[in-house]
């Protein structure tokens, strides 16, 4: 009984141990998580589809809540006015859930670029999504409203050949993205008045 | 017989050389070793882990009930692989993005729950430190060797940090079966043939 006893104590000390020591090294490092994944996942992404951009989106960055989320968007400035916002939404596809990032013209509310952030799509396969700049430039200029599809499901967007799960995947996220700019839009409007100032 | 410190250290460079002597952990040995900056990566997560795990096993040796011992290692090694890919994505995020999965799996890493049942649970401190540091230090050093073959031949260059030096001409044709899967088994078991042939007596 005793032995008993000193097994659940031991386990359960080292494991509360263990879980405490976890948290705070995630609090400690949480915020150069965040600063790392903005220079090398998302950094190349927004530089690409916002080219030409006077500014530096990535410092030029605020929070804006949605429903239960706060999300990011990244402001981009051309002849002196902030023209586009890009913000990332996820879509499920093949090997889990992908990162894409959308740039809309917040005056036409059109699309000035697509781009994939993160995946686990099949190397060659699904990875096309973000490698193959005609997929992408597909979206480029279409209007930023409603839903996007893929053809074989009746939509606008050509499947890449043997990916139609990935592509779905990126139609899925923009979607997303549709319903959010809906949403934050008169947030958005504010904070980039406040931003030309 | 009662090996010195010091003895419980070199061991680990030699005669128990973790991939070539013990043949244990080649999962990372094989699917990492591509560059010698991942290998080394990889060496020095897997080194951090083994002497933090093979401490605290060795001074929580008495406490620990001998029935639930293991469920206790996996909780000691998985906290530190835990921290080890936490302060990797803070600091080091493309070297994070190029081992992904290989750093998780650390915890059902061989060397390390071997080390801990076999050394650090029945010897002291100081000792399981040695030996933890002479293993993690011989693991390194194999994991950059043989990225070394690998990335040379399979492509004409070498990553130390960052940016890859360019070692042979621009006239040379990239030996790519070496940086496949393929290669990973050739190139080990000519490693494995050559070790032998040394410590043959």
């Amino acid at each position: 009984m005793r032995d008993m006893i000193k097994m659940v104590l031991v386990l359960t000390i080292l494991a509360a141990f263990s879980g405490g020591l976890l948290a705070a090294i995630k609090d400690g490092t949480a915020e150069n998580i965040e600063k790392q994944k903005l220079t090398f996942v998302k950094g190349p992404a927004i530089k690409q589809i916002l080219e030409g951009a006077s500014n530096d989106p990535i410092s030029d960055r605020f929070k804006l809540q949605d429903q239960d989320q706060e999300r990011s968007f990244f402001v981009g400035v051309y002849d002196g006015k902030p023209k586009a916002v890009a913000f990332e939404t996820f879509g499920k596809g093949f090997g889990g859930d992908i990162g894409v990032m959308v740039a809309v013209d917040v005056a036409t509310d059109r699309i000035v670029g697509v781009s994939v952030t993160t995946h686990q799509e099949t190397p060659g396969v699904g990875s096309r999504a973000k490698t193959d700049p005609d997929f992408a430039a597909q979206f480029t200029d279409k209007a930023f409203e409603g839903t996007f599809k893929v053809k074989p499901d009746g939509g606008q967007i050509d499947a890449l050949s043997g990916a139609t799960v990935t592509s779905r995947g990126v139609t899925g996220a923009l979607t997303q993205a549709t319903g959010v700019y809906e949403r934050v839009k008169p947030q958005l409007k504010e904070k980039l008045q406040a931003f030309g100032n | 017989m009662a090996k010195s410190i010091a003895q419980e250290f070199t061991k680990g460079l030699w005669d128990e050389i973790p991939p070539f002597r013990l043949v244990l952990g080649l999962c990372p040995v094989l699917a990492v070793t591509k560059t010698v900056e991942n290998g080394i990566g990889m060496g020095l997560a897997t080194t951090f882990v083994l002497v933090c795990s093979n401490l605290l096993v060795s001074s929580l040796r008495k406490v620990i009930p001998s029935k639930v011992r293991i469920a206790c290692f996996i909780i000691i090694i998985a906290t530190f692989v835990t921290v080890v890919e936490l302060v990797m994505q803070a600091y080091a995020y493309p070297l994070f993005l190029k081992l992904g999965i290989f750093i998780p799996l650390i915890v059902v890493n061989c060397i390390v729950l071997g080390r801990s049942e076999a050394f650090a649970s029945k010897n002291g401190i100081v000792r399981s430190l040695a030996d933890g540091l002479g293993i993690g230090v011989g693991f390194t050093l194999s994991l950059a060797a043989l990225g070394a073959v690998r990335e040379l031949f399979g492509s004409g260059t070498l990553t130390i940090w960052e940016s890859p030096i360019q070692v042979f001409g621009p006239s040379f044709e990239p030996f790519t079966f070496m940086v496949e899967a393929p290669g990973a088994f050739v190139c080990l078991g000519l490693m494995l043939c050559i070790m032998n042939l040394l410590g043959k007596k």
